[in-house]
Order: C-alpha cells, then sequence, then structure tokens
C-alpha cells in the first residue's frame, strides 16, 4: 500500500458556497432540523447538514461539540427531539438502530466494542447480514446454514487479512490491544456490506504505524463505493484522507468545506478556542494558566 | 454412625426426578444466563407455572397427562413473554428484580385460598398423575428395577426414564442452537447488546426467544418434579432459584453440560449432607441438634456458591481462558 503519496480527493461535492448546511450535488444522508437536549444541555441543534455520497467526510469539533450525540442520532441509537433525516431518500426518524444497520449504514463506537469472550473470527461471522441460522427454527437445521456460514467464514478470513488479524482468528477478542480492537470493529462493520460507513474516533489510541494502516483501509473504503464519515480530533489525518470537512461546536455546524480551506475559517478557528480567541492556542491548552488571567481581570 | 446408609443414600442421590427436574431447571438458566446474560432470579415461578400447568389442566379441566403438560409448556412461554416484553428493553438488573418478584407473585397466587378450589392453596395438588394417565401410561410392569442404590420401583423408573428422555431433547435442543448462527448471535447480545444492535440484529426478538426458550427448559423442570411428588407451593421459594443458580454455577454457566452435572453434584452433595450432618449431630462431633444439623446444609451452600463465583466463575466445565478475562 503506498500510503506515502497523497490519496485522490473528491471534489465538486457541494453545490454554491461552502457554508454550513449547503446543499450537496448527490447527498447520502440530508439531516433537518435535530435537535437533542440533555436537561438543559443542547447537545445536537443541527439545522441543515447534507453528506455527500461516495466521499470522506470528516465531522470534527472540541470536545463535547455534540459529534458522538449527532452518530447516536442518525443511527437509532437515540432519538432526537426534534427533527427529520432521511438515508438515501428514506426517512430514518423513528427507525430502530438495528433496522438502520440493515439499510447499510453502520456505525462503530469511540469506546469500543468488542465482544470479549466470543473469538475475533466469531466477531467478523455476527457482522454478516442476512444470515438463515440466525432464525432460531432454521437454526437446528444446519443443513440449511452451513454453506452459507463457510462462505462468510470465508469472507471474514479474507477481510481480516486485510487488517493484520487474521493470526488472531482463534482467540478471544478480549485478548486483543485497544488499537487491534478498533481494527476488529472496523472489520466487522465491514462484514455488514454498508453502504455508509460511521466511524466515531477510529484512530484514537492506534499507534502512528497502524494509524497509517487504517487510514489506508478508509481510503479503500471509498474506492470500494463506499461513504465514509467520521469523527476524528487529529487534524493532519483530517486533511490528508477527507474530501469534506464538517465542523461542528455547541451543537450546532458552525463551517464545512474541503480541508484544505475549512480549517483557516474564522469560525473553526473560534470554535476550537472558544471565548479566548485572543489569547495564544498554547495558554488554551495549558489551562491553569487560563485560569489564572480570569482570576487577574 | 452408619456409614453404609450414608454412602447409600449419597449415590442413589446421583439419579432421581429431582435431579432431572433441577438439571432441566439449571439447563433453562444456563440458556438465559451462560449465553444470553439474562439475569433471571426467577425460575422456580417457571418450574411452579409448568407443574401446575400440568396439574390444574389434568385435575380441573380433565386435560389428558401430555395435554397436561403442554398446557404447563405453553404456561412458561407465556410467563417468559410477559416478563420479557416490559424488562428486556431495559437494563439486565432491571430483569433480575421483576423477575425474583414475579415468581413471588407466582407462588402467592398459587398459595392464596382464593383459588382452593383449582389450586389447592396451601395444600398444592394430587392425584393428577393417576387422573390424567400419566401413571397408566408406564410401560414397565410393577417389580424391582435396578441394583444397590439405584433400585426403583416401576413407577419411579417410568419418571426417571420419562424425564432422562426430556432432558436428552432439551440438551440436544440446547446444543443445536448454541452452534449455530443463532448462538453466535446470542452469544453477542451476552457481550455487548449495542455493537449487535449496530450489526443490524433485532436484539429485543432475540433476547425474548432466549427467555421463551430457557422458560420452557426451567417449565419442563417442574413438570418432571410434579410427575413424581406432589405439587405444593412450599417448593417453589426463591432459596429454590438459588439451588438451581449453584447447580448452574458449579458446572459452568456457559456450558451444555455443566448445569447438568453441576444439578448432579449438587443434589448428591445434598444427599451426603442431609445424611451425614444429622448423624454427627448425634454423635456429638458437631455442637448443635438435629435439625439445625438438617439446615446447616443450606448454610454451607450459600457459603459453597460465593467460594465459587470468588474463585471458579467459570465453573468446573467452563473455557478456562473465560477466567482470564471475566469482567
Ligand atoms: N447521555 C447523556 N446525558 C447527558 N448529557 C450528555 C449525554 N451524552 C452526551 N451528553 C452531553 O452532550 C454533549 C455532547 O457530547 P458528545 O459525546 O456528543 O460530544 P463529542 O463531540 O462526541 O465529544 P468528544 O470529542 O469528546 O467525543 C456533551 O456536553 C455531553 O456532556
Ligand atoms: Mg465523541
Amino acid at each position: 500500500m503506498s500510503n506515502n503519496d497523497s490519496p485522490i480527493k473528491s471534489t465538486g461535492l457541494h453545490i454554491g458556497e461552502a457554508a454550513p448546511g449547503c446543499k450537496k450535488t448527490d447527498p447520502m444522508l440530508v439531516i433537518d432540523h435535530v435537535k437533542k437536549s440533555f436537561g438543559g444541555l443542547t447537545a445536537v441543534d443541527v439545522e441543515h447538514l447534507e453528506i455527500p455520497k461516495n466521499a470522506i467526510t470528516a465531522l470534527i469539533g472540541p470536545n463535547g461539540a455534540g459529534k458522538t450525540t449527532l452518530f447516536n442520532l442518525l443511527t437509532g441509537f437515540d432519538t432526537p427531539d426534534t427533527g427529520a433525516w432521511e438515508f438515501l431518500g428514506t426517512s430514518l426518524s423513528g427507525v430502530p438502530s438495528y433496522k438502520v444497520a440493515q439499510m447499510g449504514q453502520v456505525r462503530t463506537f469511540q469506546l469500543t466494542k468488542a465482544l470479549s469472550l466470543l473469538t475475533v473470527l466469531d466477531n467478523m461471522k455476527l457482522g454478516s447480514k442476512n444470515q438463515v441460522g440466525e432464525s432460531i427454527f432454521r437454526a437446528l437445521f444446519p443443513g440449511s446454514w452451513r454453506k452459507q456460514d463457510a462462505e462468510i467464514e470465508l469472507k471474514a478470513i479474507e477481510l481480516l487479512k486485510r487488517f493484520n488479524l487474521d493470526a488472531k482468528q482463534a482467540d478471544f477478542a478480549a485478548s486483543l490491544s485497544g488499537g487491534q480492537r478498533k481494527l476488529l470493529e472496523m472489520a466487522r462493520a465491514l462484514m455488514t456490506d454498508p453502504v455508509l460507513v460511521m466511524l466515531d474516533e477510529p484512530m484514537a489510541g492506534v499507534n502512528p504505524a497502524l494509524t497509517q494502516s487504517l487510514l489506508g483501509h478508509v481510503l479503500n473504503l471509498k474506492k470500494e463505493g463506499m461513504t465514509v464519515l467520521f469523527v476524528e480530533h487529529d487534524m493532519h489525518m483530517v486533511r490528508h484522507i477527507a474530501d469534506w470537512v464538517v465542523v461542528m461546536a455547541e451543537g450546532k455546524v458552525v463551517a464545512e468545506g474541503p480541508p484544505e480551506t475549512v480549517m483557516n475559517e474564522q469560525a473553526v478557528i473560534d470554535a476550537y478556542l472558544g471565548a479566548h480567541q485572543d489569547t495564544d492556542l498554547g495558554v488554551v491548552t495549558g489551562r491553569i494558566s487560563i485560569i489564572d488571567q480570569e482570576k487577574d481581570k | 454412625m452408619d456409614w453404609g446408609t450414608i454412602i447409600n443414600n449419597t449415590l442413589a442421590g446421583l439419579l432421581t426426578p429431582t435431579t432431572i427436574a433441577f438439571a432441566l431447571a439449571a439447563l433453562g438458566l444456563a440458556m438465559h444466563f451462560g449465553f444470553a446474560g439474562l439475569l433471571n432470579f426467577g425460575i422456580a415461578g417457571f418450574m411452579a407455572i409448568g407443574a401446575y400447568g400440568y396439574a390444574i389442566s389434568v385435575l380441573t379441566f380433565g386435560f389428558p397427562w401430555w395435554g397436561g403438560m403442554i398446557v404447563g409448556i405453553i404456561g412458561s412461554i407465556l410467563f417468559a413473554i410477559l416478563l420479557g416484553i416490559p424488562t428486556l428493553r431495559l437494563r439486565g438488573d432491571y430483569l433480575a428484580i421483576v423477575t425474583i418478584a414475579a415468581a413471588e407473585i407466582v407462588r402467592l397466587l398459587f398459595l392464596t385460598t382464593a383459588f382452593t378450589d383449582v389450586t389447592g392453596s396451601a395444600d398444592g395438588l394430587f392425584g393428577y398423575n393417576n387422573a390424567g394417565g400419566f401413571t397408566n401410561a408406564n410401560p414397565f410392569p410393577p417389580g424391582s428395577y435396578g441394583w444397590g442404590p439405584w433400585t426403583y420401583n416401576s413407577e419411579t423408573l417410568w419418571v426417571l426414564t420419562f424425564g432422562l428422555g426430556v432432558l436428552a431433547v432439551c440438551v440436544w435442543f440446547l446444543w443445536a442452537l448454541m452452534r449455530s448462527p443463532w448462538g453466535r448471535v446470542i452469544k453477542g447480545i451476552r457481550e455487548d447488546e449495542e455493537a449487535i444492535r449496530a450489526l443490524g440484529k433485532n436484539v429485543f426478538a432475540y433476547k425474548l426467544q432466549a427467555l421463551i426458550i430457557g422458560g420452557i427448559f426451567g417449565g419442563m423442570g417442574g413438570i418432571i418434579f410434579a410427575a413424581f411428588a406432589n405439587v405444593s407451593p412450599g417448593v417453589y421459594v426463591t432459596s429454590i432459584t438459588f439451588f438451581i443458580w449453584t447447580s448452574l454455577l458449579l458446572g459452568g454457566a456457559a456450558t451444555i453440560w455443566g448445569p447438568v452435572i453441576g444439578a448432579v453434584i449438587f443434589w448428591t452433595l445434598q444427599a451426603f449432607l442431609s445424611n451425614i450432618l444429622p448423624e454427627l449431630a448425634l454423635a456429638g462431633i458437631l455442637p448443635v441438634s438435629g435439625t439445625q444439623a438438617a439446615t446447616l446444609r443450606f448454610v454451607l451452600v450459600g457459603i459453597g456458591l460465593m467460594l465459587l463465583v470468588i474463585y471458579r466463575p467459570q465453573g468446573i466445565f467452563g473455557d478456562k481462558r473465560e477466567l482470564t478475562f471475566v469482567k
């Protein structure tokens, strides 16, 4: 894999000016007025957002911006207070999470969910859709599912090879390292033959070497015709692979656009620096000195 | 001390209708807890419904014995659905609370004098094995069968044969299910149901199916118990639930044979303790009275359960590797 070449970016994704809520030429997800509050806190308040098809979209924003909550809402793991959204033209409001996944919109979790006491191979096989043997009646007749199961196994091993996990296939998932679990979760999601892959911080806690290959995998997904929406804090990574970047802050979409331009926008800088845009970034990360400054005021 | 009697009674405990009944109930818990991760503390309720369903439909509604048993099974299915629909969407510990309460409600409903005509209240029910024709269905001519501690009259032999047959079918059923892709989903749900949902599986439906299957096994346990003894509300108390839990954890919760062997070990041990403890008291070795000595075994069961959970949570037959990763 040639990770050092810069990947080919998809362009011409949007119509008109790249601004929050701008139209896309070919949207996969269309989100309207989606709002979610936890008590008094508005975690997500998205007016309008479209996710382009067959492209890699990064969802960025400071901690607590509402990225994970938006993921939960879009995949049916949480219900919004108001709002509607469409996936390939089908309304998904009120659709339970498992049906969302069956439709081809599959997600991973920020806190990895490896199925610890199942083998790596079983983890993978679980991802496959429309398994005959998963119906309780046909499960009793191995003749009805054995062949399909063998095919699924081949596919799983193939994918595990790609993710360098094939040597671990007989081990319990619990024995994997944190980074390997991230890989397994992503590979398992791919077993569902998704149309839209939503990855919540796929690179968090993964070492640089593995990050390189993970990036390669994400790029491959696009090559294979899938659409990727991922949350990430590492700006280098976002710049490297994303075709489109959506920036959230305090629940709202504050900016979107191609990575080269969007990151220089004032709204984005404001979002990351909060009320302290006049202070130096170094001071913001060193929180103590801010508190000191505020005391001084 | 009369070692001969003690050993004889202990060995007899290896194979009794009671052992089979509790093996079935433990198999149900293995489905619920070991494989699906459902904390069911109301297995005694499932047994009670199986037993009463059988006895009542024979005595009150004149069903034949097999029809009564089918009613008992349908009763356990309905009980599983009734428990599952409101609770399976909640977190696991809520199911535990609801099941323990529901089992008590069931027992008290059978105990209350309001329905004495049907349930016999505190006296329980008897005579249904004759009335329903179960006794007559016995293929074994009267006589004495077996040898040594395992000497049975033809009635006991019939219950044993019938019970073993049912147990064999249930064990096969559980084994066949758990090796299938259905079983894989169930085990996945035990590990993390959100992850399974994210893969497009209807977790609620699977959990309800698991609750029903385990409930049927529990109900069958109650039926086998009723086929041998009378139906009495005093049997289906919460402590029975914990005996079954002990059997399950002893053998290994996430195994097929574990619950069966666990139940055998548990009831053999019970037979041993209930024989030896009063003898020890009588001989002056234990500083307690005979009746106190008999209850002492329940204290020992409690201690045993604690030690088991702390030091060998995967049970005797559990996968050793699992121990390394117990959450
Ligand atoms: N279940 C919940 N109950 C109450 N508040 C919640 C809940 N989930 C999220 N929040 C709040 O909603 C806001 C958005 O959280 P969210 O997890 O979506 O942030 P995020 O953008 O994913 O952040 P990070 O980059 O740290 O993962 C936070 O202020 C958080 O405290
Ligand atoms: Mg998050």
